[in-house]
């Protein structure tokens, strides 16, 4: 076998990499203000990136790099979606960004260096190269928030947000030390290996996995690891907490994954614990706290954490089913996060940022088709059926009742109770009340497309979420199966 | 399928579709042609719904016109719908007040017509759907659905306080919802991974303690929809608030949805708590119809008396219930129809005077009886109705369930006959004051009595009442076989000891 043929499970990292360069280099020539060029081309390379992934499958599990990356099924799933996220988030984007000239060559490319990191994060089987993804996405996701300089609330939320997540990935790293120091490899596979059959110092694991956990909390933003959330949310223009609050969930769950499950399954009796203390307190800090904003922005953002908290039930529960269920809620999650911001976006004008919840008040009669599908959504982050937020809950929790952890299930269900109220004052905004404003909307016809798209999805999926509840389900069987 | 089609689906998806249909018909410039395909829409779903009655086999309890697909294949759920005795019944009562529905609000809905008769239309369809479905999770979609049009409805059509009334009638029945999840989840564990409703019906559940935090979870679902003593203030606000429509809708068939759910989920899946737990829900049942009769008694407004009413009549109905005997049970469910026809035409009724004052206090009528003679001879039927008047539907199920209630403790049914008397005392009041007496003011002055499309309406709720009054058979003998076998679910213990 050559060379070239050998690392064909790492062609779509490869050919992503070279298109950010060509990419950069080729956008300085092009003088276009609103760069229809460049912007073509950042969604050609993610649809190339999708075919290299679709036709470079391979059944079982390949590992490449010295066991650094892993390419098996789950991976791939992550990263067709991560693609998905992206390019939509690119269209919902655009004119947003182009009305406040942030649409340039540099914010493509940082989209595409995150996409990156992500990819690698999905893909890494030892804890370098998931630390070296974990960076490159973080990193370009700084920059991204600080890319409007004009503005101080979004240079603080940048700063905030650099400041706690190198905090955060200190931890990791400490943690990660110790584990070496423990097991004396950085290998996911081998460290399981040692853990279960080994004598590794079991203080120096546990106390490894304390570190671990509280940077992974951080990096989810899950309770009381949270503080960056709201105000990263809240500063940083809505197409950049768009692209935080959708495509890195993905990755961040196939980061708990490697980590916690395919590395520390054996500890699993410690990490559960640790889990179930975050999903609570995020679903009760969440749920609660997003009932007092008046910023839309800032209640997603407590919306994400509690929803964060839902998905860690799914994982905490320690069992294949739990794990499957955590990611259909996590690519459930961005797909409700997409439109929600979406739609945030679709309303804003230049100066004009939709961001208030008043901004909704009788949107039912400005638009009626946008109220029902932000009707649609809103129910769907609410858990209400028939939309497929529901399934997303119902999945969790049913994984957590298997596991027996019952008080946590009735838990859950009413901090999702409390949830339901803020949802519902948006459906009681735009249905209920007069409008503050009768301007005409102008509507982006790609935008309002997918928004219509991304709110019928919502829905269909809700009726029939068996395919992609499969999907998610049978591959982290496979990805697991050592 | 005995016509060689799924009727059941039939029933369930056309309603949805015409309501999707209606919705397409966009904005008020085409509300006329909104509402002649909401009216054609609704009578062909009740139409449709006819073979259900006719083709029903009255000899046996297993499920009809079953229709079965695999739906969610992971969790093993189904596109389960089948009706038994019971449900068959309820069926019919929703689809026969939709177009009643959709009349009502013929002239009245002036802003949003088209949304106003497809959440109308869509919620018929879903109320179906909670009444056919025979999977677990099938249910709990169509019994969670059903809140979004209803929300919709109260809030955006509803009176002045409608956003208040709205979120606690949403939040409040969620939250029932809810833990009602957590117990379908513990089922189909213990079921070994099926959530077909029959499958749960066999499955053991040994522990008395299990079962009666089960009970309970199903209770917080039921009991509130029903709704049941200490969770039912948000049934007074949702129906003052609600639009007419809202407010039949609300009272002929939600509050029914509740009960069922009794009866399908909580007593034959958990049939040691409903015997350990009776006296409780017996006590329950009896603070509704006593205490919440002398509530209604002393209210000013039209629309909370009839609610009260509508509160302490379930409490008949949940009385009958749990007493556990055919006599009670039969009783309830007959009460539960009749209490559909009679509370809807009274809402209809106060909705007919509302429209006219814009007042639904008490004290600012009188006298209507000079102004809408025609309306008050209407009126009176269904006052002597809601009163329990013998000829009328009211009666029938009442008295069943006090004969019921003597055989279980003479107390009870002691207790529960003075419903006679205080329900008499407040419709009748209601009645005296608003339609006899002299004209009292200038709005009642200038009213006109009612006009054909309104007799339409109140002449089928009257033929419902008087023929469910004086010939009751047909409602009886239908559930009859499936209210043995109830019984039969109910007297197998599931705990051995």
């Amino acid at each position: 076998m050559n060379l070239l043929s050998s690392l064909s499970p790492a062609y779509a990292e490869i050919f992503l990499l070279t298109m950010v360069c060509v990419i950069l280099v080729l956008d300085l020539f092009i003088a276009n203000h609103t760069k229809t060029l460049t912007y073509l081309m950042v969604q050609v390379t993610l649809l190339g990136c999708s075919l290299i992934t679709v036709s470079t499958h391979q059944g079982g599990i390949a590992h490449l790099f010295n066991h650094m990356f892993v390419d098996d099924l789950m991976s791939d799933v992550l990263k067709l979606l991560t693609y998905l996220a992206v390019s939509m988030m690119l269209v919902y984007s655009r004119t947003y960004l182009m009305a406040r000239g942030l649409f340039t060559g540099e914010f493509l490319g940082l989209v595409l260096f995150a996409t990156l990191g992500m990819m690698v994060m999905i893909s890494a089987s030892n804890f370098l190269s998931l630390y070296l993804g974990l960076e490159l996405l973080a990193l370009s996701l700084y920059a991204m928030v600080a890319l409007q300089r004009d503005s101080a609330v979004a240079t603080e939320a940048a700063m905030k947000y650099f400041i706690l997540g190198a905090m955060a990935s200190g931890f990791l790293l400490y943690g990660m030390s110790m584990l070496y120091g423990a097991t004396g490899s950085l290998d996911v596979g081998r460290i399981a290996q040692v853990i279960q059959h080994g004598t590794p110092n079991k203080e120096l694991l546990v106390f490894g996995l304390a570190f671990i956990v509280a940077g992974l909390a951080f990096k989810l933003g899950a309770v009381p690891f949270h503080m960056w959330v709201p105000d990263v949310y809240h500063g940083a223009p809505t197409a950049m907490t768009m692209f935080i609050g959708s495509a890195p969930k993905l990755a961040a769950f196939a980061f708990v994954m490697r980590i916690l499950v395919e590395a520390l399954q054996p500890l699993m009796i410690h990490w559960s614990g640790m889990l179930m203390i975050l999903a609570v307190l995020s679903m009760a800090v969440g749920n609660i706290t997003a009932i007092a904003q008046t910023n839309l922005k800032r209640m997603f953002a407590y919306s994400t954490i509690a929803h964060m908290g839902f998905m860690l039930i799914g994982v905490l529960s320690g069992t294949v089913e739990g794990y499957g269920s955590s990611m259909f809620y996590a690519i459930i999650y961005v797909l409700m996060s997409l439109g929600g911001f979406g739609m945030i976006m679709l309303l804003s004008r230049e100066g004009f940022e939709a961001d208030n919840l008043n901004d909704f008040k009788g949107l039912n009669q400005r638009s009626p088709w946008l109220a029902f599908m932000m009707l649609l959504l809103m129910f769907s982050m609410a858990g209400v059926p028939p939309t497929v937020g529901f399934y997303a809950k119902f999945s969790v929790l049913n994984a957590a009742v298997q596991a027996g952890h019952i008080p946590l299930v009735v838990m859950a269900v009413l901090f999702s109770l409390i949830g339901a109220f803020y949802y519902l004052r948006i459906v009681k905004l735009m249905y209920f009340d007069a409008p503050e404003s009768h301007e005409k909307l102008y509507l982006q016809p790609d935008s309002s497309l997918l928004i219509s798209i991304n709110g019928l999805a919502v829905l269909a999926l809700g009726i029939l979420p068996g395919t992609l509840m499969s999907v998610c389900a049978v591959s982290v069987q496979q990805s697991l199966l050592h | 399928m005995i016509f060689g089609y799924p009727l059941l689906s039939v029933v369930i998806w056309l309603p949805i579709l015409f309501g999707l249909l209606v919705l397409a018909t966009g904005n008020d410039r085409n509300a006329r042609l909104a509402r002649v395909i909401a009216l054609v829409g609704a009578i062909l779903s009740f139409l449709v719904t006819i073979p259900l009655y006719t083709g029903f086999d009255r000899m046996t309890s297993d499920m009809q016109f079953v229709v079965l697909h695999e739906w969610i294949a992971r969790f093993n759920i189904h596109y389960h719908l089948g009706v038994d005795g019971i449900s068959v019944l309820f069926i019919l009562l929703n689809s026969f007040f939709t177009p009643l529905v959709v009349i009502a609000g013929w002239q009245v809905i002036e802003k949003r017509v088209a949304q106003y008769m497809a959440a109308f239309l869509i919620m018929s369809g879903l109320v179906n759907g909670v009444f056919a479905a025979l999977d677990a999770m099938l249910f709990y979609v169509f019994w969670e659905a059903m809140l979004i049009p209803m929300f919709i409805i109260i809030g955006v059509w509803g009176g002045p306080n409608r956003v208040y009334a709205a979120v606690k009638f949403f939040l409040y029945t969620l939250m029932g919802s809810l833990l009602m999840l957590v117990a379908l989840l513990y089922l189909y564990q213990q079921s070994g991974g099926s959530f077909s409703i029959l499958d749960f019906h066999r499955t053991a559940l040994p522990s008395l303690n299990i079962q009666v935090l089960l009970f309970f979870a199903f209770f917080m679902a039921f009991s509130v929809k029903v709704p049941m003593f200490p969770v039912h203030t948000w049934l007074p606000d949702a129906h003052v608030e609600a639009p007419t429509g809202g407010s039949v809708i609300l009272a002929a068939i939600m509050l029914k949805v509740g009960a069922y759910g009794f009866i399908r989920f909580s007593m034959p899946i958990l049939p040691d708590a409903s015997h350990y737990l009776a006296p409780l829900m017996i006590a329950l049942s009896l603070i509704a119809v006593v205490y919440i009769g002398l509530v209604a008694l002393t209210q000013s407004d039209m629309k909370k008396l009839v609610a009260y009413s509508s509160i302490s009549h379930m409490g008949f109905v949940t009385l009958g219930f749990f007493i556990f005997n055919a006599y009670g049970i039969e009783g309830a469910l007959l009460q539960m129809i009749s209490h559909g026809f009679v509370s809807g035409a009274l809402f209809l009724c106060i909705g007919v005077l509302y429209d006219r004052v814009h007042s639904r206090q008490i004290v600012d009528y009188g006298g209507v009886a000079n102004k809408m003679p025609v309306f008050a001879a209407f009126f009176m039927l269904f006052a002597m109705a809601n009163s329990g008047l013998p000829g009328t539907s009211g009666f029938v199920g009442e008295f069943m369930v006090i004969m019921g209630a003597v055989k279980a403790n003479f107390w009870y049914a002691f207790a529960a006959a003075t419903t006679l008397i205080f329900g008499a005392a407040y419709t009748l009041w209601m009645y005296k004051r608003v339609i006899f007496g002299a004209v009292a003011n200038d709005h009642v002055a200038h009213l006109h009595d009612i006009g054909a499309r309104e007799i339409i309406v109140f002449v089928i709720l009257a033929i419902g009442v008087l023929v469910m009054g004086l010939y009751p058979l047909p409602f009886a003998d239908i559930m009859h076989t499936s209210v043995n076998d109830l019984l039969v679910h109910l007297a197998t213990p599931k705990v051995l000891n």
